[in-house]
């Protein structure tokens, strides 16, 4: 297991290398910079501030000193926010980000799991229809559509709950969390569905019902384990998405997290920026990736057997 | 089995309804007072206010967020009415003008302090102006300094010697300002944040005076001269500010404290003013501007706003270098229809480039909506019928109500003209790279004023303007605004030198004008002394909050 997890991250070396190397050429060839602006910026502001940005050096030379700046773990000050740096911004925005998509992931955790188990004990009956249904538009409905329909609901015609805001009102992190988490809950029902569907079928299941085990025993001790290995598969990809794909859900409930920094960098040209987030978010896509399979591993004994074999 | 099964789904329908109610139990929490109305108890304005601010330095910023957080912690010498915008005194008590209307003694105040309670005087101006005037800072606005006698020159490195810059300190309450020429706009520019004062120990604490982005305008750093002191500057959560007890005039501000929201998003803010959490949004978004005026909504405030929507022409463009053409093209946008079929909020029709009364000038144009004679001078142009016009773009920035007024224009044209005319709609910064290197045929644009002078809307089109952007050139424009304005006896001569500038520039119509726009925005009703100026800068410390009655319960 330790030789596989330490394989993988010397994996992710090159992979890491290729993504900042494809973004910083990119967000170098996209026309307009960051100092480009709506009223005529004089040839002399111009020139102090690139040359206060190392932005007059010649393009590889940037990319060589960038590179050895992020290897020691800074990614460079903000060209749009003056004087904050990069890891700063990161800092600031990454607790509300990484709250909201742990909430979010136990929203969908919790709704999506009891629906796909639910859905998976009575097949083809209403019992499945109904939250399968439910699942179908939780995946059609953009968060765009959902949150502000929350919002109108819940916020505004019946005054419960907070319309913004992160931690500043009670009650103001529910909304957020079930809007991003529920496009996952419906992908989780989809999963887990098919996961229990396959190990109810399965002799051992049939075993423990011959046993005369009562039906949630045999769900919960015997048919979760293995009925939910695809949603842990899609937890690590999924926990990575809501971290880096919190975006909308940031924008509609005035959240300060990551999300907004990341497309407002884009925006501005913030070139730092932007390639500060690339790279945290790649390795965090990475690490989760990681984490995700290596539980897989642990959950699923065939694939235990397979990753001690190398071992 | 069955009652197995159905032990279970009772299982599972517990989860749920756990779930659900936990959510209403917390919810329950969550129905406690809105912040307006718990603001308007302890005197705390809740103010949303667009974006992030970039930097709450007066010599770094340029954005109007950061323009409105930077007037609540700074003040300049002279202040602007709230509603008139004439001058009124601010650190300074008062000023002489000199007959010639190139010399300004202003009087500061003995009693003002710094947040931090250091005496603020007139060396301060000397230092901070010298600050402002250095390239390594990369200020912006930079040529708001430019009146001043040889400021330009040493921005620009002519002159080295700060001292023969016409700013001196005659003692410690008294500053000397020596124009280049008289500039009846010298005393606006004073409120202008970027002729505010620094507080020189604050900045050399944590760097170099011309150093840009260090420290000293963050969270426990900033001291300013204004009516509030930076309390906390949360990233993309909040700036608030709370009153400043060295403030000279701290006995009449009734604001305790004033939270800025950095609401990226329109539609999230409009919302955020609906459920109470904003005293103040500063944008409507357009869909919802009917709603608010259908019910005659008393939160809805529209005024015209120092500001124009026009097309830049470039006149390079092979079929666009002939004037006729630009007339033609100017004469045949209906803007009555723009106004009111799409914008429907209150915009003006724009039939020359300075709003009607900036500073009493009312500019005269001879530009009407003419389709019939729009086609003659086509025709005189070589294009009768609009035959062998080559098709031509309009390039603009990637947004819904600028493609509206893109699209409309491109039927009148076609209607009317008989041309064919492409859209091209690019993300903003490579737009603005598109209009900056003269790639574009005709785009888009909108100037604000930042000041109330119609010369902040002419001198944008002289032959070497870094805003002119167009290609067209005219040394006896340049000679209008460059020397004779300034060298006006009087104001009316000044305004009548305008408008002859104004119609050579309507005459070649390099730029066509389209709208004048208008500030919108969302007031709650306990926000009272709240008043609307064209330039749309509040005075916080004019505004004070009471609960409406029927709020209380």
């Amino acid at each position: 297991m330790l030789r596989f997890a330490l394989n993988r991250l010397l994996q992710a070396i090159p992979v890491l290398l290729i993504v900042i190397s494809a973004t910083f050429l990119l967000v170098h060839s996209a026309p307009g910079g960051p100092f480009s602006a709506d009223k005529a910026v004089p040839p002399e502001v111009i020139k102090a501030l690139e040359a206060q940005y190392n932005l007059d050096q010649p393009l590889w030379q940037q990319y060589v000193s960038y590179l050895s700046d992020v290897v020691r773990g800074d990614f460079g000050p903000s060209f749009k926010y003056s004087g904050r740096s990069v890891n700063e911004l990161i800092a600031a925005g990454l607790p509300a980000t990484a709250e909201l998509a742990l909430y979010a992931m136990l929203v969908a955790l919790i709704i999506g799991i009891s629906a796909g188990v639910a859905a998976a004990m009575r097949p083809n009956t209403l019992q499945d229809y109904l939250p399968m249904s439910a699942a179908m538009i939780g995946i059609c409905m953009p968060s765009f559509l959902f949150g502000p329909l929350m919002v109108l609901v819940f916020g505004i015609h019946l005054e419960w709950l907070p319309v913004s805001g992160w931690g500043d009102m009670p009650g103001d992190k529910i909304l957020p969390s079930i809007t991003l988490g529920t496009g996952y809950a419906a992908y989780i029902a989809r999963l887990s569905r098919g996961g229990m569907l396959e190990v109810l079928s399965q002799d051992y299941i049939r075993t423990a019902r011959a046993k005369g085990l009562s039906e949630p025993l045999i769900i919960i001790k015997h048919a979760l384990r293995g009925g939910l290995i695809p949603v842990v598969a899609f937890l690590g990809p999924a926990f990575a998405g809501l971290l880096g794909g919190s975006f909308v859900v940031e924008t509609i409930f005035q959240i300060p997290g990551l999300g907004r920094f990341y497309v407002q960098a884009a925006f501005n040209r913030d070139y730092t920026m932007i390639l500060g987030m690339t790279i945290f978010f790649a390795t965090l896509i990475i690490l989760f990736n990681l984490l995700s399979d290596m539980l897989a591993i642990w959950l699923n004994p065939k694939l235990r057997h397979q990753a001690g074999g190398r071992d | 089995m069955k009652r197995q099964e159905s032990g279970s789904i009772f299982t599972l329908c517990s989860v749920y309804a756990f779930t659900l109610l936990s959510v209403l139990t917390l919810s329950g929490c969550g129905a406690s007072e809105n912040n307006v109305s718990a603001g308007n108890r302890s005197g705390t304005l809740h103010w949303g206010n667009g974006t992030e601010p970039q930097s709450l330095d007066p010599h770094i910023a340029t954005g109007v967020p950061e323009h409105k957080i930077i007037t609540a912690l700074m003040e300049g010498l002279v202040l602007k009415d709230s509603k008139t915008l004439e001058p009124r005194p601010g650190v300074a008590t008062s000023w002489d003008i000199s007959d010639d209307g190139r010399v300004y003694t202003f009087y500061l105040r003995k009693n003002a302090r710094w947040s931090n309670g250091d005496p603020h005087n007139a060396h301060d101006y000397v230092w901070s102006w010298w600050r402002a005037l250095q390239p390594a800072l990369g200020n912006l606005y930079a040529y708001m300094y430019f009146s001043i006698d040889n400021a330009k020159e040493y921005y620009e490195g002519s002159i080295k010697d700060f001292d023969r810059v016409g700013v001196k300190a005659l003692d410690d309450f008294t500053l000397q300002v020596r124009l280049k020429n008289p500039t009846p706009y010298f005393l606006q520019l004073l409120d202008h944040y970027s002729l505010y004062p620094v507080h020189r120990p604050t900045v050399e604490k944590f760097g170099a005076a011309d150093e840009r982005g260090t420290r000293w305008t963050y969270e426990g750093n900033l001291v300013g001269n204004g009516a509030f002191q930076l309390l906390e500057w949360k990233i993309n959560r909040r700036v608030v500010v709370e009153r400043n007890p060295y403030y000279w005039d701290s006995e009449n501000v009734r604001l305790n404290k004033i939270v800025f929201y950095p609401t990226e998003n329109a539609i999230t803010e409009e919302r955020m003013f609906r459920a109470g959490q904003l005293h103040y949004s500063g944008t409507v978004p357009a869909d919802k501007i009917a709603a608010y005026q259908s019910r005659k909504d008393p939160a809805l405030h529209i005024d015209p706003y120092l500001g124009i929507y026009f097309y830049r022409i470039n006149t390079r463009v092979p079929q666009l270098q002939d004037k006729r053409v630009r007339r033609a093209l100017g004469m045949t946008i209906d803007r009555d229809q723009i106004t009111q079929r799409i914008l429907k909020a209150g915009q003006i029709p724009a039939y020359a480039m300075t709003p009607p009364n900036t500073m009493g000038y009312f500019p005269e144009s001879d530009l009407q909506f003419n389709p019939q004679a729009a086609r003659e001078l086509l025709a005189e142009a070589g294009y009768p019928n609009g035959e062998g016009f080559p098709v031509t773009e309009i390039l603009y920035n990637t947004s819904e109500g600028h493609r509206k007024i893109a699209v409309a224009i491109q039927q009148m044209w076609k209607k009317h003209l008989n041309i064919d005319v492409k859209l091209l709609n690019q993300e903003w910064k490579v737009y603005l790279n598109s209009v900056n290197v003269s790639d574009y045929e005709i785009a888009r644009a909108g100037w604000i004023g930042d000041y109330v002078d119609p010369n902040n809307f002419l001198d944008m089109f002289l032959c070497n303007g870094g805003n002119n952007r167009t290609g067209w050139c005219n040394a006896d424009y340049d000679q209008l605004i460059l020397d004779a304005a300034p060298s006006a006896k009087s104001h009316a001569e000044r305004l009548a030198i305008f408008t002859r500038a104004e119609k050579m520039l309507l005459e070649d119509m390099p730029v066509i004008p389209i709208y004048i726009y208008t500030s919108n925005k969302l007031v709650n009703p306990s926000v009272k002394n709240f008043s609307d100026n064209i330039l749309n800068q509040p005075s916080f410390k004019e505004i004070y909050l009471e609960a409406e009655e029927e709020e209380d319960h």
